[in-house]
């Protein structure tokens, strides 16, 4: 499938769409594509809400953040989400904030189709007061005391879709991961619908000689899309570094909203597709991300005589 | 041991060197990137041969080929001893109770060690909106100690009432009727000198200051009445085979170093 043809069957206005992927393997080129076919009202749920986050925001796809960090990794801010937040400029944006463990969480209990999850986070905080979602209960077991023990829990998260990009899967789906896996599984897990956009589709032997390595199996995916280096400026371990110079810029570029504004309608509206960005950067600016080899050394599975 | 005189001693340097000497004898640290990298990797080289620095990210026991730019890096991956899934790092490694010291920065802490990573202002609308927790919390609720590193020591961010908290030490959590696991914060660096609390019900208190730095500047730079140990004490200055260390061996490249 192609990436216009997933995001235009699984994706919906006012939809809950979940994109993962912690700082590695983040999946850009679908939102860029959820821009370009000019979706509204969305809530995206994302763990670490970064530049993608900022430029669905700015296009006006958003109306929901749910998160547990709005930063520009360690580059700086995300400008239009602070001017959203701090001045309602141009519109307000609800946001749920949680902390990483809560958004783990709420993947778990969404992925398992559990009411809620327990963690030993929160107690104290004041995020309970700006999070109703966020609930203390008492334990119905004892403590480690024999007393009785309070504990605070987050409810399931169930997006209508789930979008994570990653390394590689075969045709049916079956997706392999490697390098950092963070929460991907279990937030595909937990959605209706999922996309798993690949830098490669490989043959069926290539997953079957590892299967360890398969993170998300084909009975969890409803589309396989194409896209190399559809995770810039995040990196593909293996495939391409990270672009740092690009998350610097942003802090700058988001920071003005008339840049900004030039910035979508340049690389985003301007582009058919991921593919013509890609090309528009050039072949020497790729050159430049480009890494060396680091193989692991293989395993034997092993098989019956 | 030679000394350097300070003024040749950049902010970063300090903060560095003097992070790096708490972390005697720990094993394992939760270390995000910047002066907690240059201050765990520089005890890895002195003080702490044994320690294990766990990224949130997921990876543990990293053996990076360049300074990693993000607590996420390729490089820090390549190499590595182990990577683990998101449930499996704060489930497994931070709530089980692995991790003897978190590294965290805030932009408030009040005199308990309650930290603000949130907003500046209102929640609601507020002036300035910060980054929120990211793993805060859960680090200040598991690991058995935390130590802060502050930039900048001001009546602003040192605070009496927080503008919001986002990650509360073991007094607040005790208040709300969870049990605490471990000590909350113990040491905040800063460019003053030392603050330091042992545990619940404890308050910080200045318990050593760096050369040339009165206790009266102290106090002025801090926004609540701080409490001062009786015997506080003077912070050794950086040697010159810490500087040594930590600039040719450790951030060669000045990345993190100012």
């Amino acid at each position: 499938m192609s990436m216009r043809e997933a995001v235009a069957a699984f994706v919906h206005d006012g939809a809950t769409v979940c994109l993962e992927g912690f700082t590695h393997l983040v999946p850009t080129a679908a939102g860029h594509e959820i821009i370009r076919q000019g979706r509204k009202d969305l809530t995206v749920v994302r763990m670490t809400a970064d530049i993608v986050v900022d430029q669905m925001i700015a296009a006006g796809c958003v109306s929901r953040l749910v998160s547990s960090f709005v930063g520009n990794s360690s580059a700086g801010s995300l400008g239009e989400l602070r001017r959203r937040i701090e001045r309602a400029d141009p519109a307000p944006l609800a946001f749920e904030e949680y902390s990483h463990y809560g958004m783990v969480c709420r993947y778990l209990a969404g992925s398992q189709r559990l009411p809620f999850y327990p963690l030993r986070s929160y107690g104290g905080s004041d995020l309970p007061g700006v999070n109703s979602d966020l609930r203390k209960v008492t334990s119905p077991y004892p403590g480690p005391d024999g007393e009785p023990e309070q504990i605070y829990v987050v409810p399931p998260v169930n997006p209508d879709v789930t979008i994570i990009h990653a390394q590689r899967a075969d045709r049916r789906g079956n997706t392999q991961i490697w390098g950092l896996t963070g929460i991907q599984a279990e937030a595909v897990y937990a959605a209706d619908k999922a996309i798993v956009v690949v830098e490669e589709v490989v043959e069926d032997e290539v997953v079957r000689s590892d299967p360890n390595r398969t993170l998300v199996p084909s009975h969890a995916v409803d589309a396989v899309v194409v896209c190399p280096r559809g995770a810039h400026p995040s990196f593909a371990q293996g495939y391409y570094d990270r672009d740092n110079d690009f998350y610097r810029a942003w802090s700058h570029i988001s920071k003005d909203p008339e840049r900004l504004r030039a910035w979508l309608a340049e690389w985003v509206y301007g582009t058919a597709d991921h593919a013509e960005y890609v090309e528009k950067l050039g072949e020497e600016f790729w050159a430049g991300l480009a890494v060396g080899e680091a193989l692991s050394e293989p395993v034997n599975y092993g098989r019956r005589l | 041991m030679t000394t350097t005189a300070p003024e040749t001693v950049t902010s970063s340097e300090l903060l560095s060197v003097v992070a790096s000497r708490e972390l005697a004898s720990r094993r394992t640290v939760f270390a995000g990137i910047g002066l907690p990298t240059l201050a765990t990797e520089l005890a890895h080289l002195t003080v702490a041969p044994q320690i294990e620095v766990v990224y949130e990210s997921g990876v543990c026991g990293a053996h990076p080929s360049h300074l990693p730019e993000t607590i996420a890096d390729a490089v820090i991956v390549s190499g590595a001893e182990a990577v683990l899934s998101m449930p499996a790092l704060f489930g497994c490694v931070l709530q089980g109770g692995h991790i003897d010291v978190g590294f965290l920065g805030a932009a408030q802490i009040d005199r308990w060690g309650n930290l603000n990573t949130s907003v500046i202002g209102d929640w609601e609308s507020p002036e300035v909106r910060l980054p929120g927790s990211g793993g805060a919390v859960e680090v200040m609720a598991n690991s058995r100690e935390v130590f802060v590193v502050m930039r900048r020591h001001n009546p602003r961010s040192f605070t009496a009432a927080l503008d919001f908290c986002t990650t509360p030490g073991p007094d607040r959590a005790l208040a709300d009727g969870i049990r605490p696991l471990g000590a909350g914060v113990t040491r905040v660096i800063t460019e003053l000198g030392i603050l330091a609390r042992s545990g619940v019900g404890e308050e910080l208190r200045l318990v050593a200051v760096h050369p040339g730095v009165t206790v009266d500047r102290v106090r002025e730079a801090t926004g609540w009445d701080l409490q001062v140990d009786g015997s506080v004490g003077t912070v050794p200055p950086p040697t010159a085979a810490e500087l040594r260390l930590l600039r040719e061996d450790v951030d060669p490249g000045r990345v993190y170093l100012r």
